[in-house]
Order: C-alpha cells, then structure tokens, then sequence
C-alpha cells in the first residue's frame, strides 16, 4: 500500500451534489476515520442581501431542483411573520398538500432512482449497471412504479403551482392561486397507482432486510444520537409548521424527550453550527449539550422517531412494523430507506384525507400586508429533515441578513460516524493488503452517505452533478488510493 | 395636408408629412422592434432598437425620432440591422442584472419577449453584475435599478402624461441611473400622485408594485395610448 494509485469509476454516483470521502488510517494500518467532505460553495445567504424578502421564495428555491418545494414553503412561512399574518385555512391546506407531493418525489427518487439499485442489484453488480437503467432491466415493473410514483408527486406540485419545479406559487402570506375541483379530482385519481407502488417498494425492502440486508442494519451508521425535528399536537408525525404543528421536539437514543414544543424563532438559543476547515458543510448541533454528545439526526428517521403516531391507518400499521424491527427509537440509518418508504404512504393518506376536505376549494387563498415585523425565522421538514429560513429585513422590508439551516447538513455528523462505522467494517487489514481496493466496499461506503438522501446543492448551495472521490490517507498522510466518478 | 411617399422594404407607402418613419413602417405593417418607444409618449431614440437602413445616409437611424421625407428608401430587417439588434439586446442584458428566473415581469417583459425575437440565446459579452440597489420606500412600489435599461417611458409619462416630473435620469456613463426628486428615496418624493404609470410602462421588471412576486407583473403599456388620445379629444377631462 505504499505506492499511489488512483482507480476511475464512472458513471456519476447517485446522491445529489458534490462532494469527497477520505479515508484515513492510523498508525496500526488499520482505519482510524472517514470524512465526508463537501466541496462546493454557492453563497445564496450572501447575494440575498439587498433583495425583497418576497422574492426570497423564488430566489431560494432556485437551491435545488429536487426539493424547491422545501425552501419555497420554508421562504413563504418566514415572509408571513414578516407581514405578522394569519394565512388563510385554504392555503395552509394547500400548502401542505404541496409539501406532501415534494415529500412524495422526493423520496421515490432516493428509493427507486437512487438508492435501491445498491440492493436490489448487489453492492458487487457492475457499476455500469448498479443505477436506475440497470434497475429497469433486471426489475422494470418496480423500476416503473418508482419512476410513476415520482412522476405523481411532481403532477400534483405543477397542477397546484403551474410547473413542476420551481412553481413560484407559495408567497407571503398564502398561495397564488386556489385549487379547481377539476384538480383536485384529477389529484385524487392518481392516489390508487402510488399507492400501489408504495406496497410493492415496502414489500420489496422489508424482505431484503429480513433476508439481504441484516449486516447493514448494524453497520450503516448505527449508533445513538439525538433526534430533532417537528411534532404535531398530539404526538403525530408532524411535515408542516403550520395548523396543528407543536413545534420542534429533541430527543436521545432512548426515547427521552430532550426538549420539546422548541419555537422556530428561538433556534439560534438552542442550535449552533460547528465548522471544520475541510468542508463547506457545517455541522449543527443542539447547543446544550455540545458539538458532540450534541450532534443529531433529521429526517424520514428522527420524525419517525420524534412522534407516538403517524395519524393515518397503513401509515400507522407500518409504523409499528417498523418499530418492532429496529426499536422505539431506530437508530439504524439504513432504515432511513425504510423510513422514507413509510413516510410515502403516510402521505398519501394525508393527501387523501385534504383533498377530500370541501374547504381545500376555498377562493380566498392570500392574506396581504406591509412589512409589520423585521425579522423572523420560517420552519419546515423538508423531505431531508428540517428547514430553517431566517431574514432580517429593514423597514421597508429588504432583506438585510439571511440564514439557512438545511437538513443535510444537521445530518453531516451522522454522516461522517456513518462512512467511518462502515470503513472500519469492511476495508479490513486483508482487504487494505489488496493491491486495490474493491469497488463494491467502496460503494457501501457511498451508499452510507446515500441513506441520507443528502442534498449537498441545498446544504451549501452547490451546483453540478455529483462527482464523488474516495480517497485512502495513510498515517503519515500520503495519499494511498482514491476513486473518483464522474 | 401634404403626402410623402416612399418605399420600405419593398412596399410603397404614403403618409403625411411631418409622421416619423416608425409610423410610416408601422402604417405598412411591418414589424420593427422597439423600447423605449410607447405611443402616447414623445419619441426619444434611446434604445436604438428600431434603427433603420436609409438609402443615401451612410448612418443607421432611429426610426421613432427619423422624419419622412419625400422618395426614402428605407430598409428594415437586413442582416446587418438583424445583427445589430441583437448586439443592442445583449448589451442591455449585459449591462444590468437581469434575473429572469425570478423577476416579477418574468413571462410580461417586454425585454425578455425581444431577446427571443432577435434570437438572443447566450449574450456574447460578460456580464458586468453591476452594484444596484432596489428602492421600496414608496408605500404602493417599488423600483429595481438592476432591471433599469434607462428606456426613460417612466420619466417621460410622469412628466407629459400626469405632469408630476417624479423622475429623471441622474448621473453619467456607466452610473446612469433613474431617479426620483432629487436623487432622494422614492417615498420621501411629495411630488408623486402615486398614479402608478411608471408601473404600467415600465417594460421590464424595474418599477413594481410591492408585494408582487415572481412572474405577477402584469403592466399595461397599450393603456396610455387611449388615455392620451382620450385626453386630446377631452373625453376624459374631469
């Protein structure tokens, strides 16, 4: 392992964004830590400075085209407290019924697009093929559905806001425009086929995970830490910080409640972002108990774990499915995909429990103000985890400071313990003796990263593709190996 | 009342003397693009978008601000007069910060709709991103000096139409810019009727009502032209 080598892999690995692994080992030969680093930078919380907090939603959107939704919910929030408005019940309805959809696509592309050619091919499968194109081969019928099951999400984002991605339909104080019945019930009638597929990616993973997949469970980043996110009143599963939200709840690897019915507004008394000079990334954490023993995790995982309910029957079903396998509290981030499948049909059900609401048709849909508060912090769960939007304005309401806490990046620690858990694992001293690593243990190493469904273009507001390099550092430093795609 | 006659691309036209060419080309049908011109403003020639070939004048001229003038032969959409409205458009792209995506006339702006008729679809000059402010001072608009061409229709309306004279260009070169008064912010101008026709002529997404968020602009330029001409035959005299 003395000399240097690089080995090419191509194509462009599955996760959105662009980053690095590097692998260090100790003195002993043997891995000491993996680092997951972030490479890109794009400045949006800068070149808002000077704009109108209600172009905040368009120009925050822009972030991602995989979840615009997110930020433009998240933006649209942060500009009612700045107009200090109740939003009408319509378009909170409709609000959510957006956020249900983005959820929707956005998880159907981690599960079917992203992730499950890893398992559902085989961590050893030719890279060539261990990606959607190969999935459609070897298995078209799911491959299909999780292509028509996103392809359902984004329908119901364009038919509520006019375009799939980056629908400028969410702005202070409401929504533009209100829903038709002819929508609604086209909506409606799209809720049979997704639900459909969600059966079948539930049936698929949860046999894999009985039978494939056991090892994963306890090597995929599995470890105690807290959770953070959302709760609706009544201990249910919570996507919205609107109507029956109760705030954001903490809590640790043995279900108890670190805190809980935590504002929005307060955040910055409660979290703080560690930075480390190798990445762009930030590492939040919950203040109080430190950067480390304080670090967390968000998304499909923490909400799951944060609520008692999700409020829904199947939803409900597989929550208590899904608990029996990993515990109350899970802290497998391999389920993380399992989670995301439970969290589709959770919404599903919801949608269809708003769409069938006579008050979603409501006409009046916007409340309008002038500025009457100068600064405020808009909250949401994003598909990733949870969303937070802060700008001061001036008095004529012109954004003089933004902060953007994005879910990926409260997911950076985890993400780093996950990679080093699995590094230890499988790069073994027989396997770091090979005169080249193995692109398979290398790729459990990505697909750590992938239970995370990271957005690394929201979380530093990256562009591009994601081309992903693995590198292998020995104790002194060297560079011993490294995988690059894309 | 005296004729001219005189032939553009091809077509024979006869209309009064003392009309400008660009109501010559319009009276033949012929489509020549245009900015800073509105009907129901006076002509001013500063976007030069309607630049036009005249036999026997070695320079382009400005259709809006040209005089017929008896047997012209003028030519429009040659591919020097093509090129050079493109040119003009990618230095006003250029020049600004203009941010479709996410602007309030995206989908109404009258820049925007000329960059894809003269085929715009990269600019081949950098772009300056110049520093410009935006001014929400005003308790009903708001003005973006990033979307600012300097068309010049809101200081023109403001001061022929509702006769306030809110705006003038202030500055030189590079650092033209609108303002209202004197150089103050638009809201302490007590000389604004806040009628809001500067909204309705601005042809980008520069003057705005506040609170508008992307693509809701909806200006209404056509509108001046009938209020003019209503005011001239005092149909709409108080």
């Amino acid at each position: 392992m003395s000399t240097r080598r690089t080995i090419q892999i191509d194509p462009v690995t599955r996760i959105e964004g662009h980053a690095k692994i590097s692998i260090h080992l100790g003195p002993d030969g043997l891995v000491e830590t993996a680092r997951f680093h972030v490479t890109e930078y794009r400045g949006f919380e800068k070149f808002c400075e000077g704009r109108p907090f209600t172009e905040m939603a368009a120009i925050t959107a822009r972030i991602c085209g995989i979840c615009p939704v997110s930020h433009l919910l998240a933006a649209a929030r942060t500009g009612d407290k700045i107009l200090a408005v109740s939003i009408p019940p319509a378009a909170e309805k409709l609000r959510r019924l957006m956020n249900l959809a983005q959820i929707i696509q956005s998880h159907a592309l981690s599960f079917f697009h992203l992730s499950s050619p890893d398992f559902l091919l085989g961590w050893d499968s030719d890279p060539q093929q261990r990606n959607i194109f190969g999935l459609i081969s070897a298995n078209p019928e799911l491959a299909r559905g999780g292509i028509r099951l996103r392809q359902f999400g984004q329908g119901v984002i364009e038919a509520l806001g006019g375009r799939k991605i980056h629908a400028a339909w969410a702005v202070p104080g409401g929504v533009r425009a209100p829903l038709s019945a002819k929508t609604r019930d086209q909506i409606t009638a799209g809720l049979p086929e997704a639900h459909a597929v969600v059966r079948q990616g539930l049936d698929v993973l949860k046999q894999l995970l009985d039978q494939h997949l056991r090892e994963e469970l306890h090597v995929f980043g599995e470890f105690p830490s807290l959770f953070l996110g959302l709760v609706g009143k009544g201990d249910r599963w919570e996507h919205s910080s609107g109507g029956d939200c109760a705030g954001v709840r903490v809590m640790d690897s043995d279900g108890s409640v670190v805190a809980d019915g935590l504002s929005e507004d307060d955040y910055a008394s409660y979290l703080s972002e560690a930075v480390e000079p190798w990445s762009y990334l930030k590492f939040p954490y919950f203040k109080a108990l430190g950067p480390e023993a304080g670090s967390y995790r968000v998304g499909p995982l923490a909400r799951l774990n944060l609520c008692e309910r999700i409020g829904s029957e199947q939803a409900d079903r597989e929550l208590l499915e899904y608990r029996d396998r990993g515990g109350r509290v899970v802290t497998a981030s391999f389920l993380y995909h399992l989670a995301r499948l439970i969290e589709i049909l959770a919404c599903l059900e919801q949608m269809e429990r708003l769409l069938d609401d006579p008050e979603i048709l409501a006409t009046h849909v916007r409340a309008r103000a002038e500025v009457n508060c100068f600064e405020a912090v808009g909250i949401s769960e994003a598909p990733r985890g949870t969303l937070l939007h802060h700008y001061c304005v001036d008095e004529n309401g012109l954004i003089e400071r933004v902060n953007l806490i994005i879910a990926t990046g409260q997911n950076n620690t985890a993400m780093n313990r996950t990679i080093t858990q699995i590094a230890k694992h499988d790069l073994t001293a027989a396997e770091l003796a090979q005169p080249q690593l193995k692109e398979a243990l290398l790729n459990r190493i990505e697909a750590g990263i992938r239970c995370f469904d990271p957005c690394l273009s929201c979380s530093t507001h990256a562009s591009g593709s994601m081309p992903m390099r693995v590198q292998l550092f020995g104790a002194d430093g060297a560079l011993l190996d490294q995988v690059s795609r894309g | 009342m005296s004729v001219c006659t005189l032939r553009i691309d091809d077509q024979d036209v006869a209309i009064a003397a003392g009309s400008t060419v660009l109501q010559a080309i319009r009276s033949a049908a012929i489509a020549v693009p245009t900015l800073c011109h509105l009907d129901g403003l006076s002509p001013v020639g500063a976007c030069r978008l309607c630049l036009v070939e005249v036999e026997g004048s070695e320079r382009l001229l400005a259709a809006c601000v040209t005089t017929v003038q008896d047997g012209m032969r003028i030519h429009t959409n040659s591919s020097r007069l093509q090129e050079m409205r493109r040119t003009l458009i990618e230095l006003l792209f250029s020049e600004g910060n203009h941010i479709c995506a996410i602007c309030v006339a995206n989908g109404q702006c009258e820049l925007q709709d000329l960059a894809v008729r003269v085929g715009m679809d990269h600019s081949r000059f950098s772009y300056r991103y110049p520093n410009r402010c935006v001014d929400l001072s005003h308790p009903q608009f708001g003005l973006d000096h990033n979307r600012c061409i300097l068309c010049t229709r809101c200081v023109r309306v403001c001061d022929e139409v509702e006769g306030a004279h809110v705006w003038d260009v202030g500055w030189r070169g590079e650092h033209c810019q609108i303002i209202s008064g004197l150089a103050e912010p638009w809201g302490a101008v007590e000389a604004c009727t806040n009628c809001g026709k500067c909204i309705e002529v601005c042809p980008t997404g520069a003057l705005f009502h506040k609170g508008e968020g992307t693509d809701e602009k909806h200006g209404h330029p056509g509108r001046l032209a009938a209020l003019v001409q209503g005011r001239s035959r005092q149909e709409l005299e108080p």
